[in-house]
């Protein structure tokens, strides 16, 4: 999502303030915590809702976002931990249940989206660290009978110097939890950091490396059934008849049920379902989405983005600039649908009784997931427990603004009368929708006789995200979606002409934010329109680049780096081609050189991607790098890979046969540079994603003088005569 | 009735014969470290051992399993002591980490076989392990450093 990164700062620490000084202190410590301290045979001890200290000094930080890859079960307890002066090698970290108190600081909702998280609680953690640690010392200062302000906390203890006397955390959390939270605290001088900024390893490596690590899939609770629905073949379709005799005769197989979104075969294990599932008739009513065909959508929007749309962003004459221009050049972009495809499928258990509900998953989304299965079940949200397990990939499939997932489970859990776990399969997930959207653009740019652009007119076509969601009177403005513009109404480059149009035709494929959102399609049209620019005008697509980034120093520094570092200028073996290409996104600042070859055939080849990233100051540089590594990957697979297409309604891709994904062999060198910076920390997750495309794209033009203006890059479109 | 060893201990299974090795070992066994990918051997993240070779369970039936020597990642070292266990860690390789079990499986064969690999042998074992993270580099790294690690515990 991209609200926060509109967010603008001052509103974001007013927030964070707001949370620090203004509300009631009890509200830190939920109901649930004592009780869950009674259970545990160790005595957590909750000195506020984010921090517990057990009586053999473990620290348990309780995070309230979703772990999935991007480290933030390890980035949010080096907050805590550098304000709590704790001993690093005693940090836990566990998830926290949904409650008001673990709301989104900008969002006001439970959920991990957007690249937000070490944005947003950057401060409420170190406050809640800083908080404890005063707890503590004033305990151990009540125990000595000393001033608390001649004690101090290190490395998991307090200490009074004085008298040379040390007292654990774990011994002193008893009496810190019924003192008094301090109103206010100070934190630390930056330049006073032992822990922020210095890169620690992750705390879930280990169980990753040995079975133990704990997804949604991997959830057992007493008698389990394990389900797959069969879903419409056409979305929005409905079943009409269906026979479930063939499907009920399978060994295993439990019960056959219907439920909304399709057939549920309920059987003792994943497999049978699966065998149930391939026996099924059924029928199907299958609607208007049967018509559905992106061959006939792409002409559609070809046609729509020749036309005025809704305005977006408007800077000056762009009409009159054009009339001037020494040059004119026009070019059409195109992106496809695209799945998330994260390596674990969906999937939820859920444990579904009169008056509560316990729903065990990997969401991003959690208290839209717990309204919307509180309102199937019947149940107040209060009645329903959601316990956030760790997700094999989010890439923003896992907060689906209906809960598809999760009310999906719901309901069969309650025609089956069982704990249940609804496991979708490869093909189920590839075939489900909610994609990110397929789009088109059309460009015009005037150059002057210099060669610099002066006009710049960008119309996009393409289905809005926001619409129809809880965050629609958040995200759409005057009949713009800010997700399907962001990147290009925002566009960073000082051009004093400026139009940009946007059309947001609808249908019935369901879509959603997926890893960096709109940035995903205008960072790869943007930017390789502006390299055609650039050409047009018999400029180096670097040097323009910083000529137009004078009021935006922070790019130009992130840029310098990149070209720098890879040498721009520099000697290259025959054949190879570099790209450059920048994109501001969840307001942190990426640039990227690619180095590409192209054989004969038309295959692509990519031998080294070169980053910079400025996104303020980082918390845990190696996740910073990890992220930006990933991200390239992610955007390799957009630019090289992947389409969703759909005919007759049908999706026309299965599995990662014919929805391929990077492998280990093209995986090219990777560096990655980070900018120094003192700024406030930005996102991480995504902004690493929108450059690779255009990145490779202007290489592939270096490299073999040929545009490449829709994705995925085919070698058809590349073939040497 | 199905009989093999998984990580050492002696199994019977009474799962029809046709049955994934992946869900007998999920389901049945209840040793969930072996995932769910894609249910086509192409994604590696069901990746086991039969007897040392690197099979992808997802589509081997469990009749293949009789008398065999099965070992999942949770039998790859009882204490993170595998060589590829520490560079893993000492490396951060996984984010999302799903997919992890499986590339440590393949990997744990080529190192089996291959001493000191080379780039080249990495690409050809490695190829058919899908990570969405993207942690490739990583996982290249990790495997030349366990390499390391392993050949100075065999020096000691």
């Amino acid at each position: 999502m991209t609200v926060a990164a509109r967010m603008k700062r001052r509103d974001f620490l007013k927030t964070g303030a707001a949370i620090g000084g203004g509300l009631l202190l009890n509200l830190y410590v939920p109901d649930w915590a004592p009780a869950r301290a009674a259970q545990a045979s160790s005595k957590p001890l909750a000195l506020n809702a984010f921090v517990h200290i057990s009586n053999d000094d473990w620290v348990t930080v309780i995070s309230n976002h979703s772990e999935m890859g991007q480290g933030i079960y390890t980035s949010l307890p080096m907050l805590i931990a550098e304000e709590l002066e704790a001993d690093w090698s005693k940090i836990r970290v566990e998830s926290s249940p949904v409650a008001a108190v673990y709301n989104h600081t900008v969002f006001g909702i439970m959920m991990t989206g957007g690249s937000t998280t070490t944005n947003s609680e950057y401060d409420r953690f170190r406050k809640m660290g800083a908080m404890a640690r005063v707890m503590l010392i004033d305990a151990a200062a009540q125990g000595w009978g000393v001033d608390p302000q001649s004690c101090h906390a290190e490395k998991g203890y307090v200490v009074h110097a004085a008298s040379k006397r040390r007292a654990s955390f774990g011994s002193l959390a008893e009496a810190a939890s019924k003192i008094e939270p301090p109103k206010d605290v100070a934190l630390k001088d930056p330049k006073d950091f032992t822990i922020i900024g210095k890169s620690k390893h992750r705390l879930d490596t280990p169980s990753k490396t040995n079975g133990t690590a704990q997804f949604g899939l991997d959830v057992t609770i007493p008698g389990l059934l394990t389900a797959v629905v069969a879903r419409s073949p056409v979305f929005g379709g409905k079943v009409a008849s269906f026979n479930a005799e063939k499907a009920k005769a399978v060994p295993g197989v439990v019960n056959v049920l219907e439920v909304p979104s399709g057939v549920a075969v309920i059987a003792k294990g994943f497999w049978p379902a699966k065998l149930g599932r391939e026996k099924l008739d059924i029928i199907w009513d299958e609607g208007p989405g049967a018509q559905i065909s992106t061959v006939a959508m792409r002409e559609q929007y070809a046609a729509l983005s020749k036309t005025p749309g809704a305005v977006a962003k408007k800077v000056g004459d762009p009409a009159g600039a054009f009339a001037g221009a020494a040059k004119t050049i026009t070019a059409e972009f195109e992106v496809p649908y695209l799945s998330h495809s994260m390596m674990e499928p969906l999937n939820t258990v859920v444990d579904l009784h009169e008056d509560h509900c316990e729903i065990w998953t990997g969401t991003q989304f959690q208290t839209g997931d717990r309204a919307a299965a509180a309102g199937v079940a019947g149940l107040k949200p209060e009645q329903v427990d959601i316990h956030t397990t760790l997700l094999g990939g989010g890439f923003g499939r896992r907060a689906n603004p209906a809960s598809d997932f999760v009310t999906e489970a719901v309901n069969v859990a309650k025609v089956a009368k069982a704990p249940v776990k609804v496991v979708w399969t490869r093909e189920d997930d590839i075939r489900g929708g909610w994609y990110r959207p397929m789009w088109y653009d059309h460009f015009e740019a005037g150059v002057d006789a210099g060669g610099n652009p002066v006009a710049w007119k960008h119309t996009i076509v393409g289905q809005s995200i926001f619409d129809g969601t809880m965050f629609a009177s958040f995200g759409i403005k005057d009949g713009i979606d800010s997700a399907s513009v962001e990147g290009a109404a925002d566009i960073i480059y000082a051009i004093p002409n400026i139009q940009v149009d946007l059309h947001s035709p609808k249908n019935e494929v369901p879509v959603q934010w997926w890893r960096s959102v709109g940035h995903s399609h205008t960072g790869f049209s943007v930017e390789a329109f502006f390299d055609e620019v650039a050409h047009a005008g018999g400029k180096d697509p670097y040097q323009l680049r910083r000529s137009l980034l004078a009021g935006q120093p922070r790019m130009l520094a992130v840029l310098d780096l990149v070209a720098d570092k890879a040498r721009w200028n520099g000697p290259l073996p025959a054949g190879h081609g570099r790209g450059i290409a920048t994109h501001f996104s969840f307001d942190s600042y990426v640039a990227q050189v690619a180095e590409v070859s192209v054989t004969k055939d038309g295959a692509v080849r990519v031998h080294r991607i070169i980053a910079a990233v400025d996104c303020g100051r980082t918390v845990n540089p190696d996740t910073v790098k990890a992220q930006l590594e990933g991200g390239i990957i992610f955007g390799l697979t957009t630019a090289l890979k992947t389409e969703i297409t759909l005919e007759k309604g049908r999706v026309q891709q299965q599995n990662f046969h014919d929805y391929p994904m990077v492998r280990m062999f093209e995986s090219p060198e990777i560096e990655v540079y980070i900018v120094p910076s003192t700024e406030h920390p930005t996102g991480v997750g995504e902004p690493g994603v929108p450059p690779v495309a255009p990145a490779v794209a202007n290489a592939i033009f270096a490299a073999t003088g040929k545009r490449v203006r829709r994705l995925p890059i085919k070698p058809e479109d590349l073939r040497s005569a | 009735m199905i009989s093999f060893t998984v990580n050492g201990k002696p199994v019977s299974v009474e799962d029809p014969p046709s049955t994934p090795l992946l869900w007998v070992i999920r389901d049945s066994l209840n040793l969930t470290g072996t995932k769910f990918g894609c249910g086509m051997a192409l994604c590696g993240a069901c990746t086991v051992h039969i007897d040392g070779q690197a099979v992808r369970s997802c589509v081997a039936p469990v009749s293949r399993a009789e008398g065999k020597k099965i070992t999942t990642i949770e039998g790859i070292s009882p204490d993170l002591t595998h060589p590829l266990q520490q560079a893993w860690i000492e490396i951060d390789v996984p984010q999302c980490g799903y997919c992890q079990s499986g590339q440590i499986m393949s990997a744990a064969v080529l190192l089996a076989e291959k001493a000191s690999p080379t780039d080249e042998d990495i690409d050809e074992a490695m190829s058919g392990n899908i990570c969405r993270c993207g942690t490739y580099p990583r996982i290249r790294r990790a495997i030349h450093r366990a390499a390391e690690i392993k050949a100075q515990k065999g020096a000691k």
